[in-house]
């Protein structure tokens, strides 16, 4: 009897075997099936733009001529054109004015809303809502806004005795005004912080009171490096967004960067280049050079990372 | 997080809370207020907030100088159609790359991450050179067509949303004799109908705001979307304030109608967007 049951479980498990290999093979075949669409597109719409990227970057081509080798002669002209040096300095000034604030503004922000109190849903809606305002428009009302001459915010600064800057009029104060006009779209980074902040454990902070903690004392010693990974998140979205700076410098000047060229940003320039003067192969040098800038960036924030991020232990 | 809610610490937070919320409403307020004032009122010192008479006239104007139906028809013709192929390619996609187990899922999981960190000026040429050649330019196609073979952000998300379900849920099915496809279709479908909702919103808004696409595909007037038609109309009317307002509250208001319709869903979409990143 012993040996008769050990054979039926042998059967039986050789059945599994089998019924599970076809099956699993019959998934399998499915599994790349449902996934080919995808397959497909990143070969049309990554692969290949990536690859011949590189190939006209050593080219030039407008389009309705033949496209000519030119070797390096595109990044030559590069390293000699000075507005794209000029938009390399904008986007890095503009970025390094842009990040941090962001990054402060968001997280101060998110600690508010977090605090619980009756009205926090309006509160939180009110300061999501300028991310849903299309940026042309975001750009035409703020343009409005900050009107030397007619513009509110001049005459509000002059009613407490401040002689308001031209703002998007001058070299100086286009860039500030830009800073300005992101942080009024910062909702969609402090939804991410609240949503971080509903993942910290209540018991961190019932026993910090136990231990007598003030607000401030749990906020630096618990609430920001716990949340730490979430910062780290919005950070590194937030530089690479940053680096790629377009549509509301573009619709603010109608591409042309004034004052000055002080609004010329990279994305701005290289777009000109492809578009305005159908110079190809130049626009694809300058894209292979900011990807570049990019990843060099952010490999240097990650590497960074392991001395200011602490993540929660995952049991 | 749990804060000892004093009198104290309410009365301040409401105090800040509300002199911010001031700050980010303003722009809203003096943008409502100057769409209504006529071409005389939006330059009196000191500047008025409400203006007297309010002329409504000024929404009828702008959308009658920037054929406004016109390019909402465009507009709407891209956003729909690009929506309905994220929401028929990217979950098909991430069902594959979350449930079924075959070589290589994890590969192209890696590769659909490094995608979204390849910035979208690196591909914008070479798209614009094969749609040129394939005389595509000046139609809605390339602004259309991607979105069917999927978008690497939407399938990141409704991967991990496929994931949350629990494991060997379609085994059951499976037994009763479903088709793979069934399976997806039947079951898994309707069980992530709000991950679904969440990318079409998401497709549908960033459609609807997309300047840089139709900027660059988009040549003839009767094409324009709205953001291009608005962004010409401010460059011809740089001074017409009250009409530049006005139809930029046109422009917003629909999508910050929907948000209020859907704001649930669009909320958790972002936030884990962002927490499992």
């Amino acid at each position: 009897m012993l040996q008769n049951m050990s054979r039926d479980i042998h059967n039986t498990r050789q059945k599994k075997k089998i019924c599970k290999g076809s099956i699993e093979k019959h998934q399998r075949k499915y599994g790349y099936i449902f996934a080919l669409p995808w397959i497909i597109g990143i070969l049309l719409f990554y692969a290949y733009p990536l690859l011949s990227s590189i190939y006209y970057s050593f080219t030039n081509y407008n389009v309705i001529s033949k496209v000519s080798w030119t070797g390096l002669e595109n990044y030559e002209g590069l390293l000699k054109d000075p507005v794209f040096w000029t938009s390399i300095t904008n986007t890095i000034v503009y970025a390094l004015m842009s990040v941090p604030t962001s990054v402060l503004m968001g997280i101060s922000l998110a600690l508010l809303l977090n605090i619980p109190i009756k009205a926090q849903g309006i509160f939180r809606t009110i300061f999501f809502l300028p991310t849903l305002v299309p940026v042309v428009a975001t750009s035409i009302i703020w343009q409005w806004l900050l009107n030397p001459q007619f513009g509110i915010v001049n005459f509000v600064l002059s009613k407490v005795g401040i002689a308001g800057p031209p703002w998007l009029g001058s070299p100086y104060w286009s860039k500030p005004s830009l800073v300005l006009m992101a942080q009024w779209a910062i909702g969609n980074m402090v939804i991410i912080y609240l949503a971080g902040l509903q993942d910290i454990s209540q018991d961190y902070y019932e026993a910090a009171d136990l231990d007598g903690a003030n607000w401030f004392q749990k906020a630096m010693c618990i609430t920001l490096p716990l949340l730490s990974p979430v910062i780290f998140f919005n950070m590194i979205m937030s530089i690479i967004n940053t680096l790629q700076v377009f549509t509301l410098p573009y619709t603010l000047t109608y591409g042309t960067g004034n004052p000055a060229n002080s609004l010329m940003f990279y994305s701005m320039y290289l777009y000109n280049n492809a578009f305005a003067y159908m110079k190809m192969g130049y626009a694809s040098a300058m894209a292979w050079i900011l990807f570049i800038i990019i990843i060099t960036i952010t490999l240097f924030v990650f590497r960074s990372s392991t001395k200011w991020v602490f993540y929660q232990d995952e049991n | 997080m749990k804060y000892s809610t004093g009198l104290v610490t309410k009365i301040v937070t409401y105090t800040i809370l509300i002199l911010l919320g001031i700050l980010f409403l303003f722009p809203f307020l003096w943008m409502f207020s100057t769409a209504l004032k006529s071409d005389h009122q939006m330059f009196t010192y000191p500047p008025i907030w409400i203006p007297k008479p309010m002329v409504w006239k000024n929404f009828a104007d702008a959308v009658t100088t920037i054929s406004f139906f016109t390019f909402l028809k465009n507009t709407l013709i891209v956003s729909i159609l690009s929506t309905i192929g994220a929401i028929i390619s990217c979950p098909l996609v991430a069902y594959s790359l979350a449930r079924i187990n075959w070589k290589g899922r994890n590969i192209l999981f890696i590769i659909t991450i490094a995608i979204m960190m390849i910035p979208g000026q690196v591909t914008m040429v070479p798209m614009f050179i094969v749609f040129t050649k394939l005389k595509m330019v000046g139609t809605f196609v390339p602004l259309i067509i991607p979105t069917f073979f999927g978008v690497p952000f939407y399938i990141f998300l409704m991967r991990q949303f496929f994931k949350q379900l629990p494991k060997n849920f379609e085994d059951a099915a499976r037994i009763d004799g479903c088709s793979e496809f069934q399976i997806y279709w039947r079951i898994m479908l309707p069980l992530c109908q709000p991950a679904i909702l969440t990318i079409a919103l998401f497709q549908f808004m960033s459609s609807w705001s997309d300047f840089l696409g139709p900027l660059i595909y988009l040549n003839n007037e009767e094409m324009y979307t709205l953001q291009l038609g608005l962004q010409q109309f401010k460059q011809a009317y740089n001074t017409q304030w009250n009409l530049l307002m006005a139809a930029s509250i046109l422009i917003a208001l629909p999508v910050i109608i929907l948000y209020f319709f859907v704001q649930r869903s669009f909320i958790q979409g972002i936030s884990l967007g962002g927490m499992k990143g």
